[in-house]
């Protein structure tokens, strides 16, 4: 343990200051320390209570060190309490000293009470010195056997810790299969809960170098260990219930009569007063839902309840977790929860992180038959005394508008902030009328008119200014005063300072000038000469180009500036539905309270478990994520485990999309899977020497799905014409930069055959197939039925690449392609061996 | 899996600060204290219980003005971290009696004893303080109650009424009372929270119920006890909109549109004849929580009137009328109201014999009037009248600057509801075993407004 910061900290009054009182404390120390006078006890706890104290605010005193050990021969436990938590907070730092305590403490773990036995071990496994492990396999040994259940349950946690300290130390002396044979048998849940917790940790990170703890890992959803834990599971604490249901999570039943097993037995659990145990129980039944549409709509309409009341009950902080989950429901499915919208109110004495998430709910349930009812209350918001909140509610009401049909009532309410005259209400409600006018022109007229009256001295908000002044220029025709207006913005050019609004400021004395030329010309070229003598480098190039474009031809000039416009029909979604995916699939994590999927916020060896293999399941990749990409790939290059396990979810994953469909054994296709898998992976690890063979396998790692490699050796590509490089390699990054550079040479639509749509169980099948063509994949992802893949394959003989993007609908068995070649001229050859690829899968 | 566990007081000392895995920094605590505090400088608003500095993830929860905070690098599950703060912090005062920056100063070793067998290696292991009394020692030193101020709900019992044993909700479940025996007793406890928004013409646009049944046990033995609530309760609104005011209002019927229960609670006759039974361990807890959207008679009218009245003047008229029987009585009125931001005088003018029971305050920085009742009475009606004096001319409709009006209160002894114990049976050891049984309600505002 690092030394406490505190010491460099200036000694307060209000706090020990320090050196004088260790040395002091030291001292008292040493007098108790061989002491057998009554009392002495007493007197030990008053100082041991001391260290404690100022180990707390974080004094450093692990000086006393020796002191502290001398003073521990006692019976008093709570001393020995106190002791142990000293001697585990800084054993680290004193690995020497700490081999003085290890002789008491493994005393302590052979006493006759076996409260003395468990601190002991508890206190043996937290010294954290990797020099004196050897001294804890022994007593460990003894406390998995012991009889009684705290001892257990302190030694299966001290394992874990074992293996921390020193992973070969624990699994040489094969705790982990005496752990599992403890979860599988022991009495006490709380035992069984420790070795699952201890199990999933030590084969998550034994995974990437073991074959047998990978198969172990999986072996923990097996449908045996699952039901057993099942079976028990209101035997277990609430916070063990929680262990198991996230295990049972990522359990793929086999037949929908299991789905339908394991949701009526775990129905009560949605009345848990316990909102954890609730929302891992909604995880369960979404995630085994997820193929069964009515289902798991039904699924939606039974948790509601549930979710509001756990909202409304406990602490602000509790209700807030709980919230988060109910919006990311609310979000994908806001028509299941737009009866509710009443709930999603904000009271005034909320804090705003609670009310920002009812205002998107709010806005996201609106619907024809509530409109009215949501837009009067945001409307409430408006006034609101905070005034972030307030601006979101008039966002909302915007937002709203736009996805709505009829917004006949809605723009009279926004006209009606407008007249307002609160600054930042004006000024939100200015952006909204910009983009609704940009959406619905047609209410240009009502919009103006009230706009027109608006005094731009009153607007002081950037983007607010530059909504106002993009109305002006746009609507110039129809508002008298806009060209005057205009030019008085332009006098005070020097005194405008965002350039935002500048540049608007610009464009719309242009758009105005060829609306209105004679009124406008002065202030035209008033703007054109402070433009281009503006120090911002975009303000003056716009500027310039104007001025330049207006010099060469005026009615080209027009056209640029002003040519007609189409309504804006959709406005860009913020984030992408891959992003959100992701999210749902984190589901009962911190992923849906920060709105982000883990990999933006965790480092990997952070994941819980069995999260890696969320890590690729759903990669999002186009332009418009490419930074989500570039990131993703960033964290899990040369990720062996990764690629495994990626594999896995995908195999798994497709199995539970096309439920009944899909009828093998869990552990048929997976395992067989692994196995090609992991040799391939131990090819790459026991050669090391053998140069060649590391590259290819580096390079296997480096392509994003592991499939870089074929297991068995590919056969040579069938068209004679154009031959693939079946080792290709293309960076991702290299992939993205060509994918944005290339135009697209073909792009079609082929129907897949059913034989084809039938082996289609998972993406990763065909993946595994189009390697054996030689053409790679990059990235894929989608669920059932619509899933993307981007493909590359390189020539043999040059580096001439093909890069595919492959959309599959599996339910109208098409699938469209989009080819971009370095060498146009051989993309028809190469999209007919594509298609031949593709046609081949499943009939062989 | 939680990587350390501290306590904050409000200045940001640690009381108690555990490392149970050496993953995250040791400065942790001052990272998140500095975040927390200058969050609305940063972002906007208050920090969220949970965020992320540099891969490290902060949760927290405010008890008693402390902050228990947790931080991970794991992506874990944020309810159960948030509940498990929540309950450590119960767990902390089941053993202390009190929850206070003092007890919790004074008693740090015990809290140390206490997370190393609640949390061991960041994996969770009991949060029940029964199960935990056979692994802690330390005696606490109780702090003295009657300078607490901030006791959570049960402090609402402290008030008014003289027939509850003020100590007793204060009292550990480990300490033994001066005369060396514990005394038999279970308290149950209705708390409801009502949250009410009338529009400007007093039509009721929302309301709810948020119920809660606590129960605190200090009998010995764990036996049996059965709870019987309404007969008629239902649960659940079938097909029914929730908001759709339909007549059952006065038919007698609770409705709840929900609820869910303690794990202790055994359901298996909750269905025939509303009872539930459970064998209640050590320490508080919830028995039950519901929610209700039934309609129920609002138990304050407000009545608010806001007047320009010449140039930079307003007048405002402030009616409350108590909608309860007289029997009861409700206290810790709060009335508040933001004014116009342009607002610089308000001069109150009380009704007779208001003095002694009202305050009234025009808090010039956040420009809002403050009307405070001690009490008021069933039945009875009060009312405040203020001049407001604006710095300028009020643009538009003055109704826009001003309001919503929001109120707190306590009415003890009274449930909207009407849901109720029936009652509340002990398996008897004995014939002369007869531990004392309270059986108390408590309504509380928590959101009440009305809008002008």
């Amino acid at each position: 343990m690092a030394p406490p910061a505190q010491s460099q900290r200036s000694p307060s009054p209000s706090q020990p200051s320090g050196k004088s009182e260790v040395s002091d404390l030291k001292l008292q120390l040493r007098q108790l320390a061989g002491s057998r006078a009554p009392g002495v006890d007493d007197s030990k706890r008053e100082l041991f209570k001391k260290v404690i104290s100022h180990m707390t605010i974080g004094i450093d005193v692990s000086s006393l060190f020796g002191e502290m050990v001398m003073c521990s021969a006692t019976s008093d436990i709570v001393l020995k309490k106190m002791c142990y938590l000293y001697v585990g907070n800084y054993a680290k730092v004193n690995p020497d000293l700490a081999l003085l305590t290890i002789n008491f403490l493994q005393r302590d773990c052979r006493d006759e009470d076996p409260m003395i036995r468990g601190l002991a071990l508890r206190s043996l496994c937290s010294l954290r010195v990797a020099n004196l492990v050897e001294y804890l396999v022994g007593p460990l040994g003894s406390g998995l056997k012991d009889n009684n259940s705290y001892v257990r349950t302190v030694a299966v946690i001290g394992v874990l810790k074992l293996y921390h300290i020193s992973a070969s130390t624990c699994i040489d002396a094969d705790f982990p299969s005496i752990l599992k044979h403890l979860m599988l048998n022991d009495s006490d849940t709380q035992v069984v809960a420790n070795c699952l917790s201890a199990l999933q940790e030590i084969w998550s990170a034994e995974a990437s170098t073991s074959e047998e703890a990978l198969r172990e890992r999986e072996a923990l959803l097996s449908k045996p260990i699952i039901y057993y834990l099942l079976n028990r599971i209101k035997e277990f604490s609430e916070w063990a219930q929680c262990l198991v249901l996230e295990l049972v999570a990522k359990y793929m039943p086999s037949d929908t009569n299991e789905i339908f097993d394991i949701m009526n037995l775990l129905e009560d659990r949605l009345q848990h007063a316990n909102g954890a145990v609730v929302l891992a129980t909604i995880k369960v039944f979404m995630q085994l839902t997820l193929s069964m549409t009515d289902v798991h709509q039904q699924v939606y309409e039974r948790i509601k309840a549930p979710l509001l009341t756990l909202v409304s009950s406990g602490s602000p902080e509790q209700s807030y977790a709980v919230l988060s989950h109910l919006h990311i429901l609310v979000m994908r499915a806001p028509y299941i929860f737009s009866s509710d919208y009443k709930h999603f109110y904000c009271q005034y004495n909320e804090p705003s992180y609670v009310k920002r998430l009812k205002l998107e709910m709010l806005t996201a349930v609106a619907n024809e038959s509530n409109t009215y009812e949501i837009v009067t209350e945001l409307c409430e918001y408006a006034a609101n005394v905070d005034i972030p909140i307030a601006r979101e509610s008039i966002r909302a009401v915007g937002k709203i508008a736009l996805q709505q049909y009829d917004v006949n009532a809605i723009v009279d309410r926004l006209l009606q902030f407008l007249e307002m005259e609160k600054d930042y209400v004006t000024a939100e409600a200015l952006v909204l009328v910009k983009d609704l006018l940009r959406k619905y022109p047609q209410w240009s007229q009502d919009c103006i008119a009230v706009v027109g009256n608006i005094s731009s001295k009153n607007v002081q908000e950037p983007k607010a200014k530059a909504a106002l002044i993009w109305m002006l220029g746009e609507y110039s025709q129809d508002m008298q005063d806009a060209p005057y207006i205009l030019e008085s913005l332009v006098e005070n050019w020097d005194e405008e300072h965002s350039a935002e609004v500048r540049l608007h400021l610009l464009t719309a004395v242009m758009k105005c000038f060829f609306k209105r030329p004679p009124e406008t010309q002065n202030a035209l070229g008033a703007a054109l000469a402070a433009g281009v003598a503006d120090f911002h480098q975009d303000v003056h190039d716009r500027a310039l180009f104007y001025y330049r474009i207006l010099q060469y031809n005026v009615s080209v000039a027009e056209r640029v500036v002003n040519p007609p416009k189409q309504a804006v029909s959709v406005f860009a979604d913020t984030q992408s539905s891959e992003i959100k995916d992701r999210i749902f699939d984190e589901f009962n994590t911190l992923s849906v309270v920060y709105q982000k999927p883990s990999y933006m916020f965790t480092d990997k060896e952070h994941r819980g478990p069995f999260e890696f293999s969320d890590e690729l399941g759903n990669l999002s990749i186009g332009v418009e994520a490419a930074d989500n990409v570039v990131s993703a790939q960033r964290v899990e290059a040369n990720d062996k485990d990764l690629l495994l396990t990626t594999s896995e979810k995908e195999e798994t994953r497709g199995s539970s999309h096309n439920g009944s469909a899909y009828t093998a054994p869990y552990d048929g296709p997976a395992t067989s899977l692994y196995a090609s898998q992991t040799q391939l992976i131990e090819s790459a690890i026991s050669n090391p020497a053998s140069a060649g063979q590391a590259q290819q396998a580096s390079l296997a790692i480096d392509d994003l799905l592991g499939l870089g490699l074929p297991a068995a050796p590919s056969p040579p590509p069938p068209s004679p014409r154009l031959k693939l490089n079946s080792k290709a390699v293309l960076e991702p990054s290299t992939f993205q930069q060509k994918w944005r550079q290339l135009p697209v040479a073909l792009s079609q639509e082929h129907s897949i055959s059913p034989q084809g749509i039938a082996a289609f169980t998972a993406p990763q099948a065909l993946l595994r197939h189009m390697q054996s063509q030689s053409i790679h994949c990059i990235a894929s992802g989608g669920q059932s039925p619509n899933f993307k893949f981007f493909f590359f394959a390189q020539k043999a003989e040059e580096s001439s690449n093909y890069l595919v993007e492959c959309i599959i609908n599996t339910s109208s068995a098409k699938a469209q392609i989009k080819i971009k070649a370095d060498d146009q001229s051989t993309s028809q050859a190469f999209s007919t061996l594509f298609q031949s690829a593709l046609s081949k899968f499943g009939s062989q | 899996m939680i990587s350390q566990l501290f306590v904050l007081s409000q200045r940001g000392d640690n009381i108690v600060f555990r490392d149970y895995r050496g993953e995250v920094q040791k400065g942790s605590a001052e990272v998140f204290f500095r975040k927390v505090k200058f969050w609305k400088d940063d972002e906007d608003g208050d920090a969220p219980p949970a965020f992320n500095v540099d891969g490290v993830n902060y949760f927290h929860v405010k008890v008693s003005g402390l902050l228990f905070v947790a931080t991970t690098r794991v992506n874990v599950s944020p309810s159960l971290v948030l509940e498990l703060l929540q309950r450590i912090a119960r767990v902390i005062k089941d053993y202390l009696g009190v929850l206070n920056e003092d007890s919790l100063r004074k008693n740090f070793v015990l809290v140390y004893e206490l997370l190393d067998e609640v949390i061991d290696f960041g994996y969770v292991q009991t949060t029940s303080t029964e199960v935990l009394k056979s692994y802690v020692f330390n005696e606490p030193i109780v702090v003295d109650a009657a300078r607490m101020a901030n006791l959570g709900p049960a402090a609402i019992f402290m008030q008014g009424t003289k027939r509850m044993p003020g100590t007793a909700i204060t009292k550990s479940v480990v300490a033994n009372e001066p005369g060396g025996r514990t005394r038999e007793e279970i308290f149950v406890d209705i708390i409801e929270k009502i949250s009410v928004t009338f529009s400007a013409t007093g039509y009721i646009l929302t309301s709810e119920i948020d119920g809660t049944i606590q129960m605190k046990s200090y009998i010995t033995g764990n036996p049996e006890i059965r709870l019987a609530l309404n007969d008629d309760l239902n649960i659940g609104r079938g097909g029914r909109s929730i908001h759709g005011y339909g007549s059952s209002y006065g038919s007698g019927t609770v409705i709840l549109d929900d609820c869910n229960f303690h794990e202790s609670v055994q359901l298996d006759s909750f269905d025939i004849d509303r009872t539930l039974t459970l064998v209640p361990s050590d320490g508080e807890f919830s028995v039950m929580n519901y929610r209700m959207t039934q309609e129920f008679n609002p138990p304050f009218r407000i009545n608010a009137l806001l007047e320009e009245a010449g140039s930079f003047k307003a007048e405002l008229i402030l009616k409350v009328r108590a909608d309860f029987p007289s029997s009861i009585t409700a206290n810790s009125i709060l009335v508040q109201m933001p004014v116009p931001t342009y607002t610089t005088r308000v001069s109150f003018e009380l009704e007779p014999g208001a003095a002694g029971n009202t305050t009234t305050d025009f808090k010039e920085s956040s420009k809002r009037i403050e009307w405070g009742l001690k009490k008021i009475v069933g039945g009875s009606e009060h009312t405040l009248r203020a001049k407001l004096t604006f710095t300028q001319e009020p643009h538009g409709n003055i109704t826009k600057e001003a309001g919503p009006v929001s109120m707190t209160f306590t009415i003890p002894m009274h449930n909207v509801s009407r849901l109720q114990v029936k009652y509340l049976q002990i398996a008897k050891k004995s014939n002369s075993y007869n531990p004392y049984r309270w059986v108390r309600y408590v309504t509380q505002a928590n959101s009440y407004v009305a809008r002008l």
